[in-house]
């Protein structure tokens, strides 16, 4: 068998998609998108401006959305409420992993 | 084809009505979403569930599986001889194919796939997988195998897995959590519809030596109570290669020695920082003559290192 050559993109914040970027590769529409924005759930780049652009990582948010829309039936306030609790979680767990990188791991 | 019993995967009766079926589905997804669950197997066995529910709670499919019959989980059987009249297709074969994949055709995917009637594009299907890698493949960028199981639909239009493999470099710079996308690279799209993609997440395995956080690196450095005392210079490991660190005179245990830009490197310029955590080792087992000279010292230093709990009292 084969094996083809995969090019990579980098999605994180030096990375920006459109709004139909993200709403083609997250799966979800354009007004949950939008409803996810209001709710602060989702955050443009910039915001104000008419065409709204979104960090490179949001890709990855948003198809965790997604996925709990689908598995869990949830209604986008719902999606929104759990998205933001996702957001603490990972900043917590990111936190955690930082304090337990600096524990010493031997005794002396 | 294999039988799966999708009343047994979701613990309901096979006469269970749509809002049991419902309340078993979600108190299995609680226990295994894979972003909810931290049970490492919790993916495979939310899938079998979801797998399940998505027959069950549709009308027209569970009717189609009940008409499968009931038999053993695994155990390979054909449908009934009207059954593919009834609900499928007569003329196909149903040796290769997945339950899961021949239940999903009867939801319109064999029409969807374009054998009858209208075609519109369809995208290809979106695929996540996660890469490990070592610490040393972040740092110098690597390349990995990827192999994947797609949907491709027969001349009859039922869908089949087929295997599909290729290598993804991936660029160092990236470290754990880090994601990337391979456009174009998860299912064919059908009747010109965009070919799905590959989402990639790293995750580094743990190191002997260092610990991650992000780009910067966490090592422990071990000194001999003379090195804390008198300072000098230090050979530490890094993943660039060994460097000479001058620790200060007087270095204490848990003192931080930055050492800029020996983390790993960022994915657009620059990189993390090594920090060398300061740990004083003492030798378990020492000479006679050691003891001797430890005794020396003891005789001879005015240090009291708990000389603040007499100011505290």
């Amino acid at each position: 068998m084969n094996s083809e050559r995969a090019d990579v993109l980098w999605l994180d914040e030096h990375h920006e998609v459109s709004f139909l970027e993200l709403a083609e590769s997250s799966g979800l529409s354009e007004a949950e998108l939008r409803e996810l924005v209001d709710y602060g759930a989702l955050v443009p780049t910039n915001l104000r401006s008419v065409q709204w652009t979104f960090s490179g990582d949001c890709v990855f948010a948003m198809r965790t959305a997604c996925r709990l829309r689908n598995d869990f039936e949830l209604d986008p306030h719902a999606l929104a409420l759990a998205l933001k609790f996702i957001v603490r979680i990972r900043e917590l767990e990111a936190q955690l992993r930082d304090l337990r990188a600096q524990l010493p791991h031997r005794s002396a | 084809m294999k039988y799966k019993d999708y009343y047994g995967i979701l613990g309901v009766e096979r006469n269970a009505d749509a809002d049991g079926i419902k309340k078993a589905y979600r108190k299995l997804a609680h226990k295994y979403h894979p972003d909810v669950s931290k049970d490492p197997a919790g993916e495979e066995k939310f899938k079998e569930v979801a797998e399940a529910y998505e027959t069950l709670k549709n009308p027209e499919k569970r009717a189609a599986y009940d008409q499968l019959g009931s038999h053993q989980p695994g155990q390979d059987f054909r449908p009934p001889p009207d059954w593919g009249n009834q609900f499928g297709d007569a003329q196909s074969s149903f040796d290769d194919i997945d339950l899961s994949d021949l239940l999903a055709g009867l939801a319109g995917g064999r029409h969807r796939a374009g054998r009858h009637g209208e075609k519109f594009p369809i995208p290809g299907q979106d695929y996540e997988v996660t890469a490990h890698i070592t610490l040393e493949d972040a740092y110098c960028g690597t390349e990995v195998d990827l192999s994947l199981s797609v949907p491709e639909f027969d001349e009859n239009g039922f869908m089949h897995r087929v295997p599909r493999t290729f290598k993804a470099r991936i660029p160092k710079g990236a470290t754990d959590g880090q994601r990337l996308r391979l456009p174009g690279k998860g299912g064919k799209g059908l009747n010109g519809g965009r070919d799905g993609d590959l989402y990639l997440n790293v995750a580094l395995h743990p190191h002997t030596l260092f610990r991650v956080t992000g780009h910067d690196l966490y090592l422990d450095l071990p000194l001999a109570p003379w090195e804390a005392v008198l300072g000098g210079l230090i050979e530490v490991p890094t993943l660039g290669g060994p460097v000479n660190v001058k620790v200060p005179a007087g270095a204490h245990a848990g003192q931080k020695l930055r050492l800029a830009k020996r983390g790993l490197p960022r994915p657009h310029s620059g990189a993390g920082d090594l920090f060398a955590i300061v740990q004083i080792a003492v030798p378990t087992v020492v000479s006679e003559r050691e003891q001797a000279l430890y005794k020396q010292l003891a005789d001879g230093s005015t240090f009291n290192p708990r000389g603040h709990f007499q100011r505290e009292r």
